[in-house]
């Protein structure tokens, strides 16, 4: 599947045991009070490796913690433990200074390219200031080449037609495409796309995304959040599916969508509505929703909402492991019942 | 012949914009809708579809002018404006606004703002209006012992329950919901769209669903009609709209949703839709449509009845015409 699957090299991002807990203000009644001091546990030991050429999409309802992982990949936080590899690198504790040039390499998509792009910036401006704020210069004709490649790599072509617009005389779609031009411009070897094209409209949201599939036939690596199984089984090539802070279940994305091994991605797959109206879906919806990240269950963490729970589930906190039933040596899950 | 509990006929939606604009916004929507059915109004953003539902409320902003009828159980009550619609509007035809479930005031409990409808509409008062709340929060799947809680103890799927609660608290007939679940996780989505299920097969609700999510309408509605540009294109049941599109738009927003079983590249529609501060002579679709032919661009197709239960507003369905395609 992956460009780059022989296992000789080290893969892009290699992230190892990722925890990230944040420390929930008390106020000053709570300190006076001393009441104890409340952690959120928004990502609890999370493993997962991309590769050059692979999509991995991190799939899961909101406060999951897959926007927490991302955010420590980039190192907007830092990971409470575990290790970040970039190219075999260790950046979990590098500095400032140290990750500046590695920022080129990783860039980030955010959901939204109506908040995202500066409005009183032409696309040109947009597409520039990466190039300023990493401090590659160069002559100006040598610029305007980076840009006018940037956007055609971006599928905004002929880019002499966009170079000088502002973001209110484009679509929806042709901004998110500025955006991804802007992170293009720098030559990044990993992207990381949140939620990517949930705001825009149906009829374009799929340009979009076999833009970022064209990138990752190119060599890209991508690791896209999403909360859209559907998006997620035709794009990506695989799929990790997150539950209150760990990896619940992953592998190849038609093997995680039509084979699941999980309960909690069974439920997740039973709702998600369909186009066909014949295949409308008996839904396993589960009662209830996620539990507080600052009270983790203990166990299994999906045990109480789990459908076919077991006395040992309330014990056993179970790990990613292979499956009796998945086809796929890469298909795993976190369930002593799909052992 | 029996005539429907709601039917829109030929709606016009106009705003006056700054600098002598004016916005065409819905172009001429008709439907209808019998008692207990579910239908769904599909469209991308700025196709009319809010505002439909908004001019159905007599709840347009005061620069809209509307033109056309809706007939409730037979009356016109766009006949006379305000003084018509007034009436009904929260007591036979109550909606759902987009984002409503963070619409609440958070200084008063959930139970309050439930009452305060009831009291301003005289159904209830008093004690009786508040044994009420809590009979409509058990309604929707929330204890009647949470009616004195504010909505920051609830949660998101909670508060969007208690918002579906607030909208049946004059016991309407017909329920608006504009994207009721597109802020929500899927978990929690399913969990609303089985309790507007619900409301609607065990209390006879009339459900109209605004959404731009067509596998939420197939997953909901009998009909639905989809919407583009201020028009219908396409009208019929959800069955006959995935499996035999009359109109190339239908058959494009269907194959530019990804499926999670579908087969087959999902594609993009290119182009954008046309601006509505102008006329449109002919169909308008035609500049993204990949059928168009000889009269697309500059003659109006018709919105004809093409099937049973079916309209379609497409040159294709002519069938002189579509020989010359």
């Amino acid at each position: 599947m992956s460009a780059n699957g022989d296992g000789a090299s080290p893969p892009l991002l290699d992230v190892e045991s990722l925890v990230m807990h944040y420390p929930v203000p008390r106020g000053l009644v709570g300190t006076l009070a001393r009441r104890p001091k409340g952690v959120v546990h928004a990502v609890e030991g999370v493993t997962f490796q991309v590769r050059e050429g692979e999509m991995l999409a991190l799939v899961g309802e909101s406060g999951c913690g897959k926007t927490t992982t991302a955010q420590s990949v980039l190192r907007m936080v830092d990971p409470t433990s575990g290790a970040i590899r970039f190219r075999g690198q260790d950046i979990t504790r590098l500095g400032a200074r140290e990750l500046r040039p590695l920022r080129r390499e990783i860039q980030m998509i955010y959901q939204d390219p109506y908040e995202s792009l500066d409005p009183r910036f032409r696309v040109r401006d947009t597409v520039e200031e990466p190039l300023d704020v990493h401090g590659l210069a160069g002559a100006k004709s040598e610029r305007r080449q980076h840009i006018l490649d940037a956007l055609v790599r971006a599928g905004l072509t002929p880019p002499e037609l966009y170079i000088d617009r502002f973001p209110h005389e484009l679509s929806g779609g042709q901004r998110q495409r500025v955006a991804i031009a802007a992170s293009l411009v720098l030559n990044p070897k990993l992207l990381l796309a949140d939620e990517p094209v949930s705001m825009l409209d149906v009829s374009v949201r799929a340009g979009v995304l076999h833009l970022l599939d064209g990138l990752r036939q190119e060599g890209l690596g991508i690791l896209m959040i999403t909360h859209d199984l559907s998006t997620a089984a035709h794009f990506a090539n695989r799929i990790a599916v997150m539950y209150l802070g760990r990896i619940v279940e992953e592998g190849p994305a038609q093997e995680v969508v039509t084979n699941p091994q999980h309960p909690y991605t069974k439920a997740l797959l039973s709702v998600v509505p369909k186009r066909d109206p014949q295949h409308r879906s008996r839904p396993q919806i589960l009662q209830g929703e996620t539990p507080d990240p600052t009270h983790i269950p203990v166990g299994c963490r999906f045990h109480p909402r789990c459908p076919i729970a077991i006395p040992e589930c309330k014990q056993v906190d179970p790990e990613l492991r292979r499956t009796s039933g998945s086809r796929s040596p890469g298909h795993r899950a976190a369930c002593i019942r799909a052992w | 012949m029996n005539e429907p509990l709601i039917r829109v006929e030929d709606l016009h939606v106009w705003f006056d914009l700054k600098g002598g604009v004016e916005l065409h916004a819905v172009r001429g929507v008709s439907f209808a809708l019998e008692r207990g059915e579910r239908f769904g109004l599909v469209g991308e953003s700025g196709c009319g579809k809010t505002t439909t539902i908004l001019a159905l409320m007599g709840l347009l902003p005061p620069n809209a002018s509307v033109a056309g009828a809706v007939y409730l159980d037979g009356e016109n009550i766009l006949e006379h404006g305000e003084e018509t619609v007034s009436p009904h509007r929260w007591k036979d035809i109550a909606m759902i606004f987009q984002g409503a479930m963070n619409a609440f005031n958070p200084v008063k409990t959930v139970g309050k703002q439930i009452v305060e409808p009831m009291e301003l509409h005289e159904v209830a008062e008093g004690k009786e209006a508040w044994k009420r709340a809590g009979e409509l929060l058990e309604t929707v799947g929330i204890s009647a012992n949470r009616t004195r809680r504010y909505p920051h103890e609830f949660s998101g799927g909670m508060r969007q329950r208690a918002a579906i609660a607030m909208s049946l608290a004059c016991s309407p007939k017909v329920l608006l919901a504009d994207e009721p679940t597109t802020a929500l996780d899927v978990m929690v989505q399913a969990q609303i769209l089985e309790l507007l299920v619900g409301l609607s097969n065990d209390f006879g609700l009339s459900l109209v669903l605004v959404t731009h999510d067509l596998p939420v309408v197939a997953q909901v509605c009998e009909q639905a009609a989809v919407m583009y540009a201020g028009e219908i294109m396409e009208s019929g049941t959800l069955d006959g709209l995935y499996h035999d599109p009359r109109h190339p738009y239908t058959r494009l927003l269907f194959a530019a949703t990804p499926d999670l079983y579908g087969e087959g590249e999902v594609v993009s529609i290119p182009g954008a839709p046309p601006r509505l501060d102008r006329e449109i002579p002919g169909c308008p679709f035609a500049p993204r449509c990949d059928r168009t032919f000889a009269p697309c661009p500059d003659v109006k197709p018709r919105y004809l009845v093409v099937g049973p239960d079916r309209h379609a507003a497409c040159h294709l369905n002519d069938p002189a015409l579509a020989k010359a395609s």
